[in-house]
């Protein structure tokens, strides 16, 4: 019966990850488009051609800095950002889950899935 | 048309498509990338990168409260999540060698198959005894909760609904949607879990088959903040709303009158593609 309880929890903690990563991605996603769209709201939209995202929408570093610099779009990928790790994270969790229920069949199915996801960023 | 009223209308836009999508359990991706391209004339790779990380949002955030209530397989999703974040990291490579039209075309046939699919009855399965030795390894069989308890269930043909999935995710990484009707389709078809098992772990596995692509797509440059702001949070704040009227809507004529508008934006995919005018 022990078993079945850790399982329950385990089920319980990556509900509230979810919730809670999506929850603080579209805060800090609002936050960078209000700070964006006052910006540069007056501007005319230039989506039809596909030009590809300049490094600082692309790699956390340059990213962050741009941040700092009280830039918009970069906050806002920021959020989109934690957006994706919010699936990683419940992942790597589970990975200490099945760990702590000496399952360690799905401990290695879930770090090959981690490792499929991990190997091409 | 300046960004301001742009950003305003793709929310709107972005809030019925996650509205319709969440109240008809079809998803919100499926309209979102006709709305952006066809209606709002954005390149497909940016919708794809805007559509991708509104299907991880809507997802997680449903998956979290099924999760919590016990109904979503948690091992049969992990172990499909293999299938289906590999098939993701090979679509999101084949869509830079895919010309936009082809895309397109694709694109197309999955809306039908979406939109025909949800017209096919489900059969409520349930398949009971031991199940066989692979399911046994590996612990795929289940229960979920129902008025009378936990019901307990097996499922079947555990490597064709692993095949499957490896299909769904493809086609996820290489159009940018959830793939969620794919997903059903192949526990529900295949594997034989009941339904309310099928669909909710298929939200669950979602999340983590985007992310799988999302993350190649933000490096390449695919996923932009300001198109993307608007339609992420029109298309949760639609997906939260229809969660909440659901119970008390009667969804079945919505259900028919989205499923035919997806079978025409379908049409029309296919007709640009063709006709490379995307």
């Amino acid at each position: 019966m022990m078993k079945k309880i850790q399982d329950q929890d385990l089920e319980r903690i990556i509900g509230q990850l979810l919730r809670y990563g999506v929850l603080l991605s579209s805060l800090v996603v609002l936050a960078g488009g209000i700070v964006y769209l006052i910006r540069h709201g007056g501007q005319l939209p230039q989506f039809g051609v596909f030009r590809g995202e300049p490094d600082k929408m692309k790699n956390p570093v340059p990213m962050w800095k741009a941040i700092v610099n009280g830039e918009g779009r970069p906050l806002i990928q920021f959020g989109l950002l934690i957006l994706i790790a919010t699936p990683i994270a419940r992942i790597v969790f589970s990975i200490f889950g099945y760990l702590m229920e000496k399952d360690y069949l799905y401990t290695l199915i879930t770090c090959i899935v981690l490792a499929v996801i991990l190997w091409n960023l | 048309m300046t960004i301001l009223v742009f950003s305003g209308l793709l929310f709107a836009g972005a809030l019925a498509a996650g509205l319709l999508g969440s109240l008809t359990g079809l998803g919100g991706g499926v309209v979102l990338i006709p709305l952006l391209t066809l209606l709002f004339k954005v390149d497909i790779h940016y919708a794809i990168g805007a559509s991708l990380v509104s299907v991880i949002a809507t997802s997680s955030g449903a998956a979290a409260a099924y999760v919590r209530e016990g109904i979503s397989n948690i091992r049969l999703g992990m172990f499909l999540e293999v299938a289906t974040t590999a098939g993701a990291v090979g679509g999101a490579f084949l869509a830079v060698y895919l010309s936009t039209s082809v895309i397109a075309i694709v694109f197309g046939i999955v809306l039908i198959v979406s939109a025909v699919s949800s017209f096919v009855k489900q059969g409520d399965n349930l398949l009971t005894g031991p199940g066989s030795r692979l399911t046994r390894l590996l612990k795929l069989n289940g229960s979920y909760p129902t008025p009378q308890g936990r019901q307990s269930y097996t499922v079947k043909n555990v490597v064709g609904g692993f095949l499957m999935m490896n299909v769904a995710g493809v086609l996820s990484g290489l159009l940018g949607i959830g793939s969620g009707a794919l997903k059903v389709l192949a526990m529900d078809n295949i594997m034989r879990t009941p339904f309310k098992v099928s669909t909710t772990t298929s939200n669950f596995m979602i999340g983590v088959t985007a992310a799988a692509s999302a993350g190649i797509y933000l490096k390449r440059g695919y996923i932009d903040p300001g198109l993307s702001m608007p339609v992420m949070l029109g298309v949760l704040v639609g997906a939260f709303a229809g969660s909440r009227i659901l119970t008390k809507a009667k969804v079945s004529t919505l259900k028919k009158v989205f499923a035919i508008v997806i079978l025409l934006l379908a049409v029309e995919m296919i007709y640009n593609g063709v006709n490379h005018k995307l």
